[in-house]
């Protein structure tokens, strides 16, 4: 992108770069990607699986 | 006791799974920290399983969980002084224990950004700008105002800049707050 002024003066270089928010967003994204993409722990698949069969045995009584 | 009612159980805790990939990163990225950060997720799990029965099926699954995390990551904050995330081992962890996690330097340096940020701050970008929610979403996960999650991202994303200095040199000048009276001589 290229600003026209009167003067002439080029703006150019101010426009330069890609939208430093976009740019931001990558790595952001990525950053968490990269934890996302983990496959999930055996413990919390277990867990649940325990919370459940717990659930199937009795009423849930005990939150902790 | 079994019977009846449970066909709505092994769906919820499906739905619960599907949440989970989710619920780490963003625990991850609010720690640093695998190990803390499964913690929280854990106790995240236990407190959501205890409070099914106010769940409504058909809603939003991830922000309820994520809501969840977050008054637990606040509440353990509080209990233990502030000190569960630790700003040393958070990169430490990373490099040491999973080199191949964050590829390259760059997302090294990025999240090293990240974790100077303050933590309303970071939780809104990443609630936003990561885990894919609405303004109105985040805000009503952290609590607050709509307004005020959207000036968290603002101060996030400038922040952000001025650290990683995406836009190089131009955009702001030497310093932000001389730039835009700078700019505004060449106005007219």
């Amino acid at each position: 992108m290229t600003y026209k002024t009167g003067a002439g003066r080029e703006t150019t270089m101010s426009a330069r770069t890609d939208n430093p928010n976009a740019q931001i967003a990558t790595k952001l994204r990525a950053l968490y990607l990269s934890v996302q993409e983990e496959a999930v722990p055996d413990r919390f698949l277990d867990l649940l699986e325990k919370l459940d069969a717990v659930e199937r045995q009795s009423m849930p009584d005990v939150a902790e | 006791m079994s019977g009846g009612m449970t066909e709505e159980k092994p769906s919820f805790k499906r739905e619960m799974l599907a949440a989970l990939p989710s619920l780490r990163a963003f625990a991850m990225s609010l720690i640093g920290r695998h190990d803390r950060a499964d913690d929280l997720v854990q106790d995240t799990i236990m407190k959501a399983w205890a409070k099914q029965d106010h769940f409504e099926m058909g809603t939003n699954m991830k922000a309820w969980l994520f809501t969840i995390l977050r008054n637990e990551l606040y509440s353990q904050m509080r209990k233990r002084g502030r000190e569960v995330q630790d700003s040393d081992g958070y990169f430490t962890e990373s490099l040491a224990q999973h080199p191949a996690q964050y590829g390259s330097l760059d997302l090294q340096d990025f999240k090293r950004a990240l974790e100077t940020l303050p933590p309303d701050q970071r939780e809104a970008i990443i609630l936003v700008g990561a885990s894919g929610f609405s303004y109105e979403e985040a805000a009503e996960i952290c609590g607050c105002a709509l307004g005020t999650i959207k000036s968290r991202v603002n101060r996030a994303r400038q922040r952000l800049q001025d650290i990683l200095q995406v836009t190089g040199e131009n955009e702001y000048g030497p310093d932000a707050t001389s730039a835009p009276i700078t700019s505004r001589a060449f106005v007219s």
